[in-house]
């Protein structure tokens, strides 16, 4: 199975090639792709997303050019060993699932997802303001 | 660099009209070309002068350096064509389509076909009336690219699908392309899907070529401005303005001009693609001043 299933989001004005790298740049933060892992070739993404194969391959060069992947002509893409996660794997669980379940219950009490995502930012740049006070 | 398709003031009269007149494009190999424009713009007649199913009243057109009229053995062999009504069989199997194209075509890869209907789980004995239009698009699609063409022209294969199937079919096509090298050339009102899989752009308007080159730098030459009213027309030497619209003291400009001239004093913005063809559409006279080493287009 695929490590990585790439998504894209026609309407939020970010280039499709920055969506694809960020998705990566995110994998790698949260430690779902390790040093070594191989990334989905060039054809299996384009099959996937429906996109333009040179938006892929810009996608693979960008993050190359800033160390976090190796592109191995003829044998594929891999995570470089230097690229590290900021947070362990039982640690981004935990904090998944407890996001999980703050998400759950404002659903079950009727709050839309867009509201949800608004309150996380605010209440984030709230705690990040008092940080720098 | 190869070019796929050329062609050199080409025109075609319908009676009294012209479907298209004065057409020169040259399309590099490799690229994967939206063909734009009004219905009525000469898109369908582009295509079927590309293919030799209509003759050419004026000018000429080659693919891969050759005139389908001159020698059509050569180029279709070598061409993938999938025509606006998506022709297959009712009556026939899936199966049957398959065998009619290995019949007719030397390059034939069955194995490419059938694993190619088998990913997307399309039975092969089913009959071709009893698949819904997305499985239809996709046999056709397997049909054209069954041929292992160098070239594939799509005239308008989006146009009956529902969303899920447009992604479907453009990720069968850009799978073929990368395994390429492919050349493909993709009319639709689409410019959404478009702006995903293509990166070059042939905007037709009234049987005239009205813009063309690569989404890079078309992008990179075309600007929304927006300033006041007064300004308008005040340093705008080397510009060329496509639309405007003026209000009682703010006026925006859709321009298309090199980044370093553009004029200070305005907020500059880029252009979406679909605001490019929106607005060359809706001002079919504008036809930007030609640079042929980045275009190759005469107007």
């Amino acid at each position: 199975m695929a490590l990585l299933i790439f998504h894209l989001e026609p309407r939020s004005g970010v280039p499709y090639y920055v969506q694809l790298a960020d998705q990566v740049r995110q994998g790698i933060h949260f430690g779902l792709l390790r040093p070594g892992d191989q990334l989905p070739t060039v054809r299996e993404v384009v099959a996937e997303v429906a996109v333009n194969p040179n938006t892929v391959l810009r996608a693979y060069r960008e993050l190359e050019y800033g160390g976090l992947v190796v592109m191995k002509p003829g044998s594929g893409t891999f995570v470089a060993d230097g690229a590290a996660a900021a947070i362990d794997q039982e640690l981004y669980g935990l904090l998944r699932r407890e996001l999980e379940h703050w998400i759950d219950s404002g659903r079950a009490r009727g709050v839309d997802d867009e509201t949800l995502a608004a309150l996380f930012d605010h209440v984030l740049h709230g705690k990040q303001r008092e940080g720098v006070a | 660099m190869s070019v796929a398709v050329e062609a050199a003031d080409l025109g075609k009269c319908y009676g009294a009209t012209w479907g298209l007149r004065h057409c020169s494009i040259q399309v590099p190999a490799g690229r994967i070309v939206a063909l734009v424009g009004p219905n009525g713009a000469g898109k369908t007649t582009l295509l079927h002068l590309a293919v030799g199913l209509v003759q050419a009243t004026e000018g000429g057109v080659r693919l891969f350096g050759w005139a389908p009229t001159e020698a059509p053995d050569l180029v279709l062999s070598r061409v993938g064509f999938l025509a606006q009504a998506v022709p297959l069989y009712d009556s026939f199997s899936v199966a049957d389509m398959l065998q009619v194209g290995r019949r007719l075509n030397q390059r034939w890869d069955q194995s490419v076909a059938e694993t190619r209907l088998r990913r997307l789980h399309i039975p092969l004995d089913r009959r071709v009336g009893r698949l819904s239009g997305g499985q239809r698009a996709q046999v056709a699609l397997a049909l054209a690219l069954g041929k292992k063409p160098d070239l594939i022209l799509l005239d308008e294969p989006l146009a009956n699908l529902d969303p899920l199937a447009r992604h479907e079919f453009l990720g069968e096509l850009m799978e073929s392309v990368s395994a390429g090298p492919l050349t493909v050339v993709l009319s639709s009102h689409l410019i959404g899907d478009l702006e995903r899989v293509c990166d070059y752009m042939v905007l037709l308007n009234g049987g005239r070529v009205q813009v063309s080159g690569s989404l890079d730098d078309l992008t990179a030459t075309h600007h929304l401005l927006v300033g006041p009213r007064a300004e308008a027309g005040a340093g705008m030497e080397g510009i060329q303005v496509i639309k405007r619209s003026e209000g009682e003291r703010q006026a925006t400009l859709w321009v298309r001009a090199e980044p370093r001239a553009l004029p200070g004093g305005w907020q500059a913005s880029s252009l979406s693609l679909e605001q490019m063809v929106l607005a060359y559409m809706a001002n079919p006279d504008a036809r930007p001043a030609v640079r042929p080493e980045l275009e190759g287009v005469v107007p």
